[in-house]
C-alpha cells in the first residue's frame, strides 16, 4: 500500500487518467495503480463509482473522487506543498478552468466521433478537430508568454487536460492517413507537444502509439457490433 | 475602490439563474442586462467570443464565462461570507461532482422531454426522473444538498425547478408523484430571498416554452 494511502482506479489507455497521473507526478506522490480492462468492469469500480462506472477514480483512505479534473483540483487542494496545477490568482484560475470545459466539452466528442463515425461525418469533425487547435495555438501564445507550457514555466492544468489527449490524436492521425497537429499551421502547439512528452511527470507514462493503435482499431470493432 | 459586477443574462436561462443566487447569496450588488439572444450584443460577442453564450459575469470589466465557473470564482473572490463551497476539499470534491452530474443529466434529459415526441420524449422523460431520483438519494435526509444551508449543488440544482410546469405539461409528467423530496427540497430553496428574487415563477417559463415550441415548429 502506497504511503499516502492513494489507488488510481485507471486503464493504459485512459487519457482521463493519463490527466490523473501527471498531477500525481507532479506532486510525487505515490500511489497504486488498479488497472482495469473494463470487460467486464471490476467491484471496485461498480462500488467506487456507482454513478458513471467509469475511470478514473482515485481512492484516498479508500474515499472515492472521479471526474479527472475534480481530481486533479483535489490533488492540487490537498497537496500544497509542491508545484501549484492551477493558477493562485482567482481569475486566472476561472480562465483555466474554462479552457479544461472547452477541450472536454468541444475536442474530446470530436475525436471520438472520428473514431466511430462513418467516413462521410468524419471530414467534419476533423474540420472541428483544427478549429480547437487554431483556437488553442491562440491560448497558448497569449498565455504562456512566451514560455514552455500554458501554465508558464510548468505543466499546469491546461497542459495536462489537453496533453493527456495527444497520444489518441495521434492515433487518429495514423488511422485516417490525416494530420491536424502541424508546424504549418499550429507551429506554437507542435513546439509545446513536444516539451510536454519530454517533461519528467509526463515522460515514460504516455501510452505507445502502436499499442494504442491496436487498442483503437479493437474498440472500433466492439463498437460497430454493439451497434448492428 | 468599489466593485463593478455586471451579469449578461437571458431572464430564462438556468445558468443565468445560478450566477443570480450566487451574487444574491453573497449580498453582491450587480447591473443585469438582458441580452436579446437573436441579436446578440456587441459586448456579449466580445465578453464571450468563443462560445458567444450567456451567462457572462463581468467584474471590473474581466469576463467570467460558464455558470458553474463563475459561481466557483465568486465564492473565491468574496470569501469573507456565506461560503458556497464546502472548506473541507474531499467534500469540495463531491460538490463538484454533483453539480457536473446536474450539468450532464438534467439539462439534456430535461430538454428532450420539452421539444421531442414519441420514443425520443420517453426516454429523455426515463433518464430525466432517473437523474432525479438520482439526486433524491444523493440529498437523503439534508435540508440541502450543501448541509444545513444552501450551497454549490443547490444553486446549480434549482433553477431548473422553474421548468418544471414546462416538463409536466409536454412531457405529460407529474414529478412531485415521482419524486416527492425533491419538490419538497426545491419548495425549501424557493423559501430563501436569494432563490425566490432571482427566478422567474414556473408559469412564466412555461409560456416561454410555449413559445419556442412554436418558434420551432415543435407540435
Amino acid at each position: 500500500m502506497s504511503k499516502n494511502d492513494l489507488k488510481l482506479v485507471g486503464g493504459w489507455y485512459s487519457p482521463f487518467v493519463l490527466r490523473v497521473q501527471i498531477a500525481l507526478n507532479i506532486k510525487c506522490l505515490d500511489y497504486d495503480n488498479i488497472e482495469e480492462t473494463l470487460n467486464p468492469k471490476s467491484d471496485l469500480l461498480l462500488h467506487s463509482n456507482p454513478v458513471h462506472k467509469k475511470i478514473p477514480v482515485l481512492l484516498h483512505a479508500d474515499q472515492p473522487i472521479c471526474e479527472s479534473g475534480i481530481i486533479i483540483q483535489y490533488i492540487d487542494e490537498i497537496w500544497t506543498n509542491a508545484p501549484s496545477i492551477l493558477p493562485q490568482n482567482a481569475y486566472h484560475r476561472a480562465n483555466t478552468r474554462f479552457w479544461l470545459s472547452y477541450i472536454d466539452d468541444k475536442l474530446v466528442p470530436s475525436m471520438r466521433n472520428i473514431l466511430f463515425a462513418e467516413d462521410e461525418a468524419k471530414k467534419t469533425h476533423f474540420v472541428e478537430v483544427e478549429e480547437v487547435l487554431e483556437v488553442m495555438e491562440d491560448v497558448l501564445k497569449k498565455q504562456s508568454d512566451g514560455k514552455a507550457f500554458f501554465g508558464g514555466d510548468n505543466i499546469g492544468f491546461i497542459d495536462i487536460a489537453f496533453g493527456s489527449l495527444l497520444s489518441w490524436l495521434s492515433v487518429i492521425e495514423e488511422l485516417n492517413g490525416r494530420k491536424v497537429l502541424v508546424e504549418a499551421k499550429v507551429p506554437a502547439l507542435v513546439k509545446w507537444a513536444e516539451t510536454f512528452a519530454d517533461d519528467p511527470a509526463v515522460k515514460g507514462f504516455l501510452p505507445e502509439t502502436e499499442k494504442l493503435i491496436e487498442y483503437a482499431k479493437a474498440l472500433q470493432q466492439r463498437v460497430a457490433a454493439a451497434i448492428k | 475602490m468599489a466593485d463593478e459586477v455586471v451579469l449578461l443574462d437571458f431572464w430564462p436561462s438556468p445558468f443565468g439563474m445560478r450566477i443570480r443566487i450566487a451574487l444574491a447569496e453573497k449580498g453582491i450588488k450587480y447591473e443585469y442586462k438582458e441580452e436579446d439572444l437573436r441579436n446578440k450584443s456587441p459586448l456579449l460577442l466580445q465578453m464571450n467570443p468563443v462560445h458567444k453564450k450567456i451567462p457572462v459575469l463581468i467584474h471590473n470589466g474581466k469576463p467570467i464565462c460558464e455558470s458553474l465557473i463563475a459561481v466557483q470564482y465568486i465564492d473565491e473572490i468574496w470569501n469573507d461570507r456565506s461560503p458556497l463551497l464546502p472548506s473541507d476539499p474531499y467534500q469540495r470534491a463531491q460538490a463538484r461532482f454533483w453539480a457536473d452530474y446536474v450539468d450532464k443529466k438534467i439539462y439534456e434529459a430535461g430538454k428532450k422531454v420539452w421539444t421531442t415526441k414519441g420514443e425520443e420524449q420517453e426516454a429523455g422523460k426515463k433518464e430525466f426522473i432517473e437523474a432525479l431520483k438520482v439526486l433524491e438519494e444523493e440529498l437523503g435526509d439534508k435540508p440541502y444538498f450543501g448541509g444545513k444551508k444552501l450551497g454549490y449543488v443547490d444553486i446549480a440544482l434549482v433553477p431548473f425547478y422553474t421548468w418544471f410546469k414546462g416538463y409536466e405539461t409536454f412531457g405529460n409528467l407529474n414529478i412531485e408523484s415521482e419524486c416527492p423530496k425533491f419538490i419538497a427540497w426545491a419548495k425549501r430553496c424557493f423559501q430563501k430571498e436569494s432563490v425566490s428574487k432571482s427566478l422567474p415563477n414556473q408559469e412564466k417559463v412555461l409560456g416561454f416554452i410555449v413559445d419556442m415550441r412554436k418558434k420551432f415548429g415543435i407540435e
